[in-house]
């Protein structure tokens, strides 16, 4: 059965080199599941488009369509690649807003690859003690490699040993694993009784009076 | 007099700066206006006026039972309601007492919405947590039924001290409890309490977008009917909702933008437009006000009772009363029209009192609670009432839960 993995990407120009490496992300991702013989569609989510209705999400209390669409492809996804330019030491706020409007349950066990770019590859261990720890204690599954690209990796002076290619290529590796080892996701209702009261249970259980019924 | 459906108004009870004069009303003038306001609900024939409560500034309704009983003192019809009580944060015990004797002032012209309410900071002023604010919902409601059904309760629970042969005074007027609605914007929890009672689900239908409140109430019916209590057509629901009106619709939008530019809850987050769209707030004619709630039923099925939110982010008290003049006049009595049309016979009309007596009395006569000389004795010397079922003590037990507990159920 197809996989869907759902990319979220927080860069701000176009044409950003956060894009840039979430799109490479994405496609060695699909291209290794498909060795293991499963096909994988993506949605590509580019928060710079949502950055209104996060702002009003935030404010009133509820998404417009457009970002609950996006929320939607994203905590029912098999597989999800995040991109964060880092700014000031860390993701970006508007990347970090997004996680803040959805559900804090919604991703739990949820695959994560988590990608980063910046100026100088100074920054690269922000993927480590800033986004990582994010995506902990959201209770998803951050794969062990973080793919950072510095604005070096794109030019002349890349990583002679380990080019951005490979690590691209490793992490996505890593992803794509852990989504092979899953079922496909099961999305469940919480306004069915069964998911609320759990399984065959009714509204006395909670009144406590009627554990034996 | 029994009706398909009541509208009303609902207040939150805010005092908010007028952001086109820069002037907050005082504490005094905005409690005598809202008196104001809910006798007007019923000069122009509205039916229902229901009042939020609040314990911190800039909310003026830490009291909703003392202003409602006055406002009952000044009106006729008018149906007294909350929105919402909080269930949480107050005594269960105090609000059977309070509410009971607000029935009786007012001749059963009362009913409550109960809510958890979500102010953080109340909760620790009440002694409470709010990361307990579901189980204490369940459980002080669970206490409430009986206090207002059960003339002697003992009880014992996890959020407030333990009763013994306790009996909540007044009784409920002509022994019928208030009706009971249940207000939620997102918890299932809910709307599964309300339907496993047999209660009403109001939806508040204000902030977000129709489809939060669409499942709530797909789930309320869906469940009233597991429950036993008719098929989901019969459930009871109340909605609320938000207009703005005026003959002409560019002057009420106009007029009402910079209001909901610096609304306390979502100005300065989305527009007017947006939000116009987005959720049931209507600024416009009173023909787009009705086309707008006109279409409610398709959204949430044939219902019981509108209430509309017009006297908040800092609206003049000479606004409001128009507001409700243009509702009274223009556009509640289409809504009436239109929503009876095509009503199934067997969706029931909107609770009230009277025929929450007539059926459970029939043509006989309702209870009237006569203290017995024994009160204050209420295990072993008859029961607190005239009418109490007379007590035989159960074996082994003069004292506690074996030896009431059977024997008090009414």
């Amino acid at each position: 059965m197809t996989r869907r993995i759902a990319v979220v990407t927080a860069g701000l120009s176009n044409p950003s080199s956060t894009r840039m490496l979430a799109d490479r992300l994405a496609a060695s991702t699909i291209a290794q599941l498909r060795e293991q013989g499963i096909e994988a569609t993506v949605d590509i989510i580019e928060l710079r488009d949502l950055a209104h209705d996060i702002t009003n999400n935030l404010l009133a209390g509820f998404a417009p369509p457009a970002l609950e669409a996006a929320i939607r492809q994203v905590v029912t996804a098999d597989g999800l690649i995040v991109v964060t330019p880092i700014f000031s030491t860390s993701y970006s706020g508007l990347f970090k807003s997004f996680f803040d409007v959805i559900d804090p349950d919604a991703l739990t066990g949820m695959p994560v690859l988590i990608g980063a770019n910046a100026g100088t590859a100074r920054h690269s261990l922000a993927i480590d003690y800033a986004i990582r720890p994010l995506f902990a204690y959201l209770h998803a599954e951050p794969v062990a490699t973080g793919v950072f690209a510095a604005s070096s990796d794109w030019g002349a002076h890349a990583d002679d040993v380990k080019p951005l290619a490979s690590r691209i290529e490793r992490g996505a590796r890593e992803l794509a694993e852990s989504i092979a080892r899953r079922d496909v996701r099961v999305e469940i209702d919480p306004f069915d009784p069964d998911a609320f009261l759990g399984e065959g249970r009714s509204f006395g259980h909670l009144l406590g009076g009627l554990a034996g019924e | 007099m029994s009706s398909p459906m009541q509208f009303g108004i609902f207040s939150v009870s805010d005092i908010t700066r007028d952001p086109t004069t820069g002037r907050t009303p005082s504490e005094a003038e905005r409690i005598k206006d809202i008196v104001t306001i809910a006798k007007h609900v019923e000069e122009v024939g509205l039916d229902v006026f229901a009042l939020g409560e609040h314990h911190n500034p800039p909310f003026f309704s830490s009291s909703p039972t003392t202003t409602l009983a006055y406002i009952g003192a000044q009106t006729e019809r008018l149906i007294l309601s909350t929105a919402t009580t909080l269930i949480t944060t107050n005594d269960p015990v105090k609000i059977a007492e309070d509410y009971a004797m607000l029935q009786h002032l007012t001749g059963g012209r009362v009913d409550l919405v109960m809510g958890r309410g979500n102010t953080g900071p109340v909760y620790p002023w009440f002694g409470k947590d709010i990361r307990q604010g579901l189980p204490i919902a369940i459980e002080s409601y669970a206490l409430l039924q009986r206090l207002w059904n059960e003339d002697v309760v003992d009880w014992e629970g996890s959020f407030r001290t333990p009763l013994q042969g306790f009996t909540s005074t007044p009784r409920p007027l002509d022994g019928v409890a208030p009706f009971v609605w249940h207000g939620s914007i997102r918890t299932p929890e809910i709307a599964e309490q309300a339907a496993y009672y047999g209660d009403g689900f109001f939806a508040n239908n204000i902030f977000w977008p129709k489809e939060h409140y669409q499942r709530l109430i797909a789930l309320y019916r869906q469940r009233f009917a597991h429950y036993g209590h008719g098929t989901p057509e019969q459930a009871i629901v109340g909605l609320g909702g938000q207009a703005f009106i005026a003959k002409n619709s560019q002057d009420a939008v106009d007029r009402f933008r910079p209001y909901f530019d610096n609304a306390p809850v979502y100005g300065h987050g989305p527009s007017l437009e947006e939000f116009s769209e987005l959720t049931p707030l209507t600024v416009g004619s009173p023909q787009q006000v009705i086309d707008r709630y006109a279409a409610m039923r398709d959204h949430y099925g044939d219902y019981q009772r509108q209430l509309f939110l017009v006297d908040h982010a800092g609206l003049p008290l000479k606004t409001v009363l128009e507001q409700i003049e243009l509702l009274g006049s223009e556009v509640v009595p289409v809504l009436r029209k239109e929503l009876a049309e095509n009503r199934p016979a067997e969706v029931p009309d909107a609770p009230t009192h009277a025929d929450r007596v007539h059926a459970k009395y029939g043509d006989g006569e309702p209870r009237q609670a006569r203290p017995t000389a024994a009160a204050g004795n209420n295990l072993t010397v008859g029961g607190p009432y005239e009418d109490s079922p007379a007590l035989a003590p159960a074996p082994g037990s003069a004292f506690g839960v074996a030896a009431t507990r059977k024997e008090a159920v009414r």
